[in-house]
């Protein structure tokens, strides 16, 4: 690193637990109260690495807590959110962790059945993640505990990230969003308690297994503890996957990955934030400041924001779901009125209809699709008005 | 009975008659055709009990379940804003140029769609395209042309 | 006992069952939150999320008809967030549906409309989206008109195909900008196995599915000097038009329906009450002739139990989903089939008119009437029987077409010939009726004794329930039926398709011990039809019911058998009931459709 604010780790990829040490952290946790371990993941202060960030503890509690004799552990690998890449190099190069994690869940809940959703674009990494599963199968038998993950598959729906649209297509229908609630702990898959949680956060629960809560904590700040998996791309020397400690200034990562001419960096893929270079200094990447799946995108000056927000806005109009109202018809009305101001249909001041759009889509709109449809449109409309009037 | 009715037969023994069968049959039968026909859909839905209006309305939810008729190699280029920042234009020119078909099209031969489609997770190897299952990346005009190629060969 | 939920609703406290919505609560203290996908009859959407409000302390809104109350919570329905929200999200669906409000064929009864009347929606923000797709219209179907930009995708149609009808002809596909409400592969509705039976066109909030209508065609047949246009009606009509024509639920317009439909020009006023008499004396011999040939001449290929065949939706259901149990259909056409054969025949001859320049029009509870006539069987009087079918909703419009103040019009009766009728026809409106009709009938043919139920109220058989099951022991029969003297007559009555398919797996699994099942299509039978006025509900069918009953209760003639016109045209025209000419006219056969 030549920024040396910039505290990079590696402990979610450091192969500490491949081969013949995968076993001791189950073998551990299996022998665990349950009780200690959601402490223990409480304690830790861990939130869901998918991007909301919800207290992975206080969920597998709700969980715990349930009766229910049927239970589910879901395993959330639709990583689709644009940018965002670092599942698919966890699930290639330490798949072993994200199934102890997933097997910890569910001596921790009581459930028997886990299930990894995989996102249909990763369909040719599943025979290798099924030769690695025999022997984790084969391994957790071994030790007498009940416990069997299978793969299924999605077919290209980003939306099918969201946790209930998820469990729709696990149920083998279109991946609409649920109300909520009911919410799955409560009610998820087959209506039963289900867990869901992203990838990283179940390597993240296997690695505190092993490492500690104390050693966890070490890592991050305050409010984001921990580290994180980042998916760095766009106009950067060197894209690709980092672990860095949460709680870092942007203003460092540009200094380590931009390419000198960075003119914002787009934080949480489409979903995110867009935070202009005079902003860097003060932005916090965490659950302080801007808190993030991991996709972190880079642009340079040559590149048009106007161009940016028109690919998001045309994903997004494709990937609503459709049923609600906001989301499905104010992602046309964003898209083509975009168009409408650059040609001159409309004048400028229409931007200011958009954004109250923008607004309306957050608050009313069903699912976390349509309502985070706001944060990249008025956060580049905000930032680079004149690029998308002119 | 028909090569394809007695797929989907095997098909429903394997993952059952439930709903929660239809995905993963509704995604074997793409991988084996390419595409899920009329009357795979009709069959599909006989062997699940649901109605065929069913079928097709979770099939035409998730990209990947084309019913159109496709190529034996489906092209789908990423069109991610990354992708478009490192070139996927040129890329898309290239395959069209050399497969003489558009965004969209198949080959008369029936060999290739061509097709544009929504980040694929390989934002730090872009451009890239998937070829059915399997991802091909950080790509030129020049390797796009050998990988055709090398599956025109075949 | 649900414990207790406490909350406040703008400055209200309000204290509810657990469970209850937001808007249930809300509406429990008259506070009014509108709703677009929200349907009674159905389950929960919140897609349209137009019954937004808000709750203190959360930041976004909250559909209300999706989330239950919970203790301690204040909610705010008409806050300026929640009507900032709430008028965005109705611009938006302006936005993309075609608004072409005065050309729409549901001008003045559109949700939609109403609601953009509401919020005083004068001014479009937004881009018209309406030429961005590629609608097409689909007028193919003789019954049912599916316009995808008027829609709104609310998705009230595909719950009522699934979960009321099990038929699922419609389905919510592809997805994002291009998501649509379609038929398999995008068909015409025509082509794919929807019943026809209206019960989306009655859940449709805008004109998106709208019935297809014949009143141009039957106002040209009516100013026709060369034309007799006899008109009937049927039973569920009288007990339902007024509600669109400004009278309360529930109330009986039989003799003011008469005197418009005389005054709109229609040159014979009759009655499908009386096929539906004539129904059941067909019907009703042809189940005592199959248990004769079940029982006494011992021949296993009767098809047994036997099932109605008066509901064109539930026609077309059997034929494209159980087409094995075909046979077990009573080859009866409908009461309305039956009218048209012989208004074409019997009637011209009696009145000594040239059937070639009758015209035969019904009114209808129903849109899958529509199809029935449309059929190729549907000629058997060397014409087509039945030549336009308008639904009651049709009907109410016509009225008010023709200036007339329907409360005003004095009570008038039905002209004859086949204008007579019982409280046995009547019935045949609500579901069970015809079962009730059939056994007042036929048990008196085989004990000759009435019914054993006080005032011939066969209470077993009525009723909401979506299957019911009644047996009914035989006891001193007469000489000619001693083969039944003993027998339990086990009978199911179902109504709504969904019902009618969980009725169907039993009986095609050879589970159960019927002799008899009736079938409406529709919920509630006839009078919650797909052409009856809307909105439809639980509470709105209740009262329909309770009218027909009423209706029943105050006839003179209770029985189809005593239908005095039903005895002359069996003694001038048909001869006895299975007779040659009944054969001819009278009944039907049935199309395997299991191929689409």
């Amino acid at each position: 690193m030549k920024n040396k604010n910039l505290k990079k780790t590696d402990v979610i990829f450091s192969c500490c637990v491949s081969g013949n040490e995968k076993f001791p952290i189950l073998a551990g946790a299996i022998k665990k109260d349950p009780d200690l371990i959601i402490d223990e993941i409480i304690e830790s202060g861990l939130k869901g690495r998918g991007g909301a960030g919800f207290p992975t503890g206080l969920k597998w509690k709700f969980a715990a807590m349930n009766r229910s004799l049927e239970k589910y552990v879901v395993c959330n690998a639709d990583e689709g959110e644009p940018g965002t890449f670092k599942d698919r190099e966890i699930l290639l190069k330490v798949p072993e962790k994200v199934f102890a994690g997933m097997a910890i869940c569910g001596q921790v809940i009581g459930a028997k059945k886990g299930y990894i959703y995989l996102r249909g674009e990763y369909l040719f990494m599943v025979p290798k993640l099924y030769e690695i599963l025999d022997i984790f199968h084969a391994g957790i038998t071994e030790l007498g505990y009940d416990f069997h993950i299978s793969i299924l598959q999605g077919s290209g729906a980003y939306v099918c990230g969201e946790e209930t649209a998820l469990i729709e297509s696990m149920e083998g229908k279109r991946g609409e969003a649920r109300n909520k609630p009911p919410y799955p702990v409560a009610d998820g898959f087959r209506n039963k308690p289900t867990i869901i949680n992203n990838v990283e956060t179940f390597v993240n629960v296997a690695m505190i297994q092993k490492y500690g809560v104390a050693a966890f904590k070490k890592l991050g700040t305050q409010d984001s503890q921990g580290s994180k998996v980042f998916s760095v791309s766009g106009d950067t020397p060197n894209p690709g996957v980092y672990e860095l400690e949460l709680g870092m200034k942007l203003s460092d990562f540009v200094d380590e990955f931009g390419d000198g001419d960075t003119k914002a960096v787009q934080v949480g893929g489409a979903s995110g934030f867009c935070v202009p270079r005079r902003h860097f200094e003060e932005t916090i990447i965490g659950f302080e400041g801007i808190p993030t799946g991991g996709s972190m995108m880079l642009f340079n000056s040559s590149r048009s924001m106007y161009n940016v927000l028109s690919n998001y806005l045309d994903f997004f109009a494709d990937e609503s779901c459709g049923q609600c109202t906001p989301c499905r018809v104010g992602c046309q009305q964003l898209t083509v009125g975009m168009k409408a101001i650059k040609n001159g249909e409309k004048d400028a001041d229409y931007l200011n209809d958009l954004l109250k759009l923008a607004d309306a889509m957050k608050i009313t709109s069903k699912c976390g699709l349509g309502q985070s449809v706001a944060n990249a449109f008025s956060s580049i409309v905000n930032n680079f008005k004149e690029e998308m009037i002119y | 009975m028909t090569e394809e009715s007695l797929f989907i037969k095997k098909l429903v023994e394997k993952y059952g008659k439930s709903r929660e069968a239809l995905l993963p049959i509704l995604q074997a039968t793409v991988r084996t055709y390419r595409y899920l026909s009329e009357s795979a859909m009709n069959e599909i839905a006989a062997q699940l009990d649901i109605s065929p209006a069913q079928v097709y309305g979770t099939a035409t939810f998730y990209t990947f379940l084309d019913v159109e008729k496709r190529g034996k190699y489906v092209i789908r280029l990423c069109k991610s804003i990354i992708a478009e920042m490192k070139g996927k234009r040129e890329i898309q020119k290239a395959i069209e140029n050399t497969l003489k078909i558009k965004m969209g099209e198949t080959t008369p031969d029936g060999l290739f769609t061509l097709l544009e489609t929504n980040d694929i997770g390989w934002s730090d190897a872009e451009p890239s395209m998937l070829i059915n299952e399997m991802p091909y990346t950080n790509l030129t005009p020049e390797s796009v042309i050998e990988i055709i190629s090398d599956l025109q060969a075949r | 006992m649900n414990p207790k939920i406490n909350l406040t609703i703008d400055g209200i406290n309000v204290t509810v069952e657990a469970g209850t919505t937001i808007l249930d609560a809300a509406k429990s203290i008259s506070i009014k939150i509108p709703t677009l996908c929200y349907h009674p009859d159905l389950c929960v959407a919140g897609n349209c999320r137009v019954c937004v409000v808000e709750q203190e302390g959360v930041r976004n809104l909250l559909a209300s008809c999706a989330v239950p109350a919970s203790d301690g919570m204040i909610i705010r329905t008409n806050s300026l967030k929640v009507r900032t929200a709430r008028k965005a999200v109705i611009e938006l669906l302006l936005s993309e549906h075609n608004s072409e409000c005065t050309k729409c064929y549901k001008n003045g009864t559109c949700e939609l409309q109403t609601l953009a009347a509401e919020y005083k929606i004068t001014d479009t923000t937004y881009v018209n989206l309406v030429p961005y797709h590629h609608y097409t219209i689909d007028n193919f179907s003789p019954s049912i008109i599916k316009d995808d930009s008027k829609c709104i995708r609310c998705q009230r149609c595909v719950r009522t195909c699934e979960q009321l009808q099990s038929v699922s002809a419609l389905s919510v596909a592809y997805r994002g900008e291009h998501m649509k409400i379609s038929t398999f592969m995008e068909k015409p509705m025509y082509d794919v196995v929807c019943t026809n039976c209206g019960q989306c066109v009655n859940r449709c909030p805008v004109g998106a599915l709208v019935e297809k209508s014949y009143i141009d065609q039957v106002w040209d047949a009516i100013y026709d000097p060369n034309k007799h246009v006899v008109v009937q009606t049927a039973p569920a009509v009288r007990i339902a038009l007024g509600e669109d024509l400004g009278l309360p639920h529930g109330e009986i317009v039989t003799g003011k329906m008469v005197a418009a439909l005389k005054r709109l020009g229609f040159n014979a006023v009759l009655d499908t009450d009386f096929t539906a008499d004539l129904t059941i004396m067909e019907e009703g011999t042809e189940l005592l002739t199959r248990l004769s040939q079940a029982l006494v001449d011992k021949d296993p290929n009767v098809a047994l139990p036997m099932m109605t065949s008066c509901s064109p939706g539930w026609i077309k259901f059997i034929e494209h989903q159980f087409p094995q149990l075909l046979p077990n259909l009573s080859t009866c056409k409908s009461p309305q089939q039956m009218f048209g054969a012989l208004a074409k025949t019997y009637y011209p001859q009696k009145r000594n008119l040239d059937p070639k320049n009758i015209v035969s029009v019904s009114i209808m509870p129903c849109t899958a009437k529509k199809f029935e006539a449309d059929r190729p069987e549907m000629r058997d009087s060397g014409y087509k029987d039945v030549d336009y079918v308008l639904t009651t909703r049709e009907l109410a419009v016509m009225i008010k077409q023709a200036g007339l103040h329907f409360d005003q019009l004095p009570e008038e009766l039905f002209d004859s010939i086949m204008g007579q009728s019982t409280g046995a026809a009547v019935i045949f409106g609500a579901t069970g009726g015809v079962m009730e009709a059939a056994i007042r009938t036929a048990y008196e043919i085989v004990t000759g004794r009435e019914v054993p139920f006080d005032n011939l109220d066969i209470m077993p058989v009525r009723g909401m329930e979506g299957v019911k099951e009644a047996s009914l022991a035989i006891e001193g029969a007469l000489p000619e039926w001693d083969f039944l003297e003993g027998a339990t007559l086990n009978v199911a009555i179902a109504h709504g398709l969904v019902n009618a398919n969980r009725v169907m797996e039993r009986v095609a699994s050879g589970q159960c011990s019927y002799h008899f099942i009736e079938i409406m299509a529709c919920p509630g039978g006839c009078l919650g039809g797909g052409g009856q006025p809307i909105p439809t509900n639980a509470e709105i069918r209740e009262k329909r019911k309770e009218a027909i009953y009423r209706e029943d209760s105050g006839m003179p003639l209770r029985k189809s058998h005593e239908n005095p016109e039903v005895a002359a045209i069996y003694a001038e025209f048909l001869g006895k009931p299975l007779g040659h000419k009944s054969h001819e006219l009278l009944h039907t056969h049935y199309v395997d459709r299991s191929e689409n």
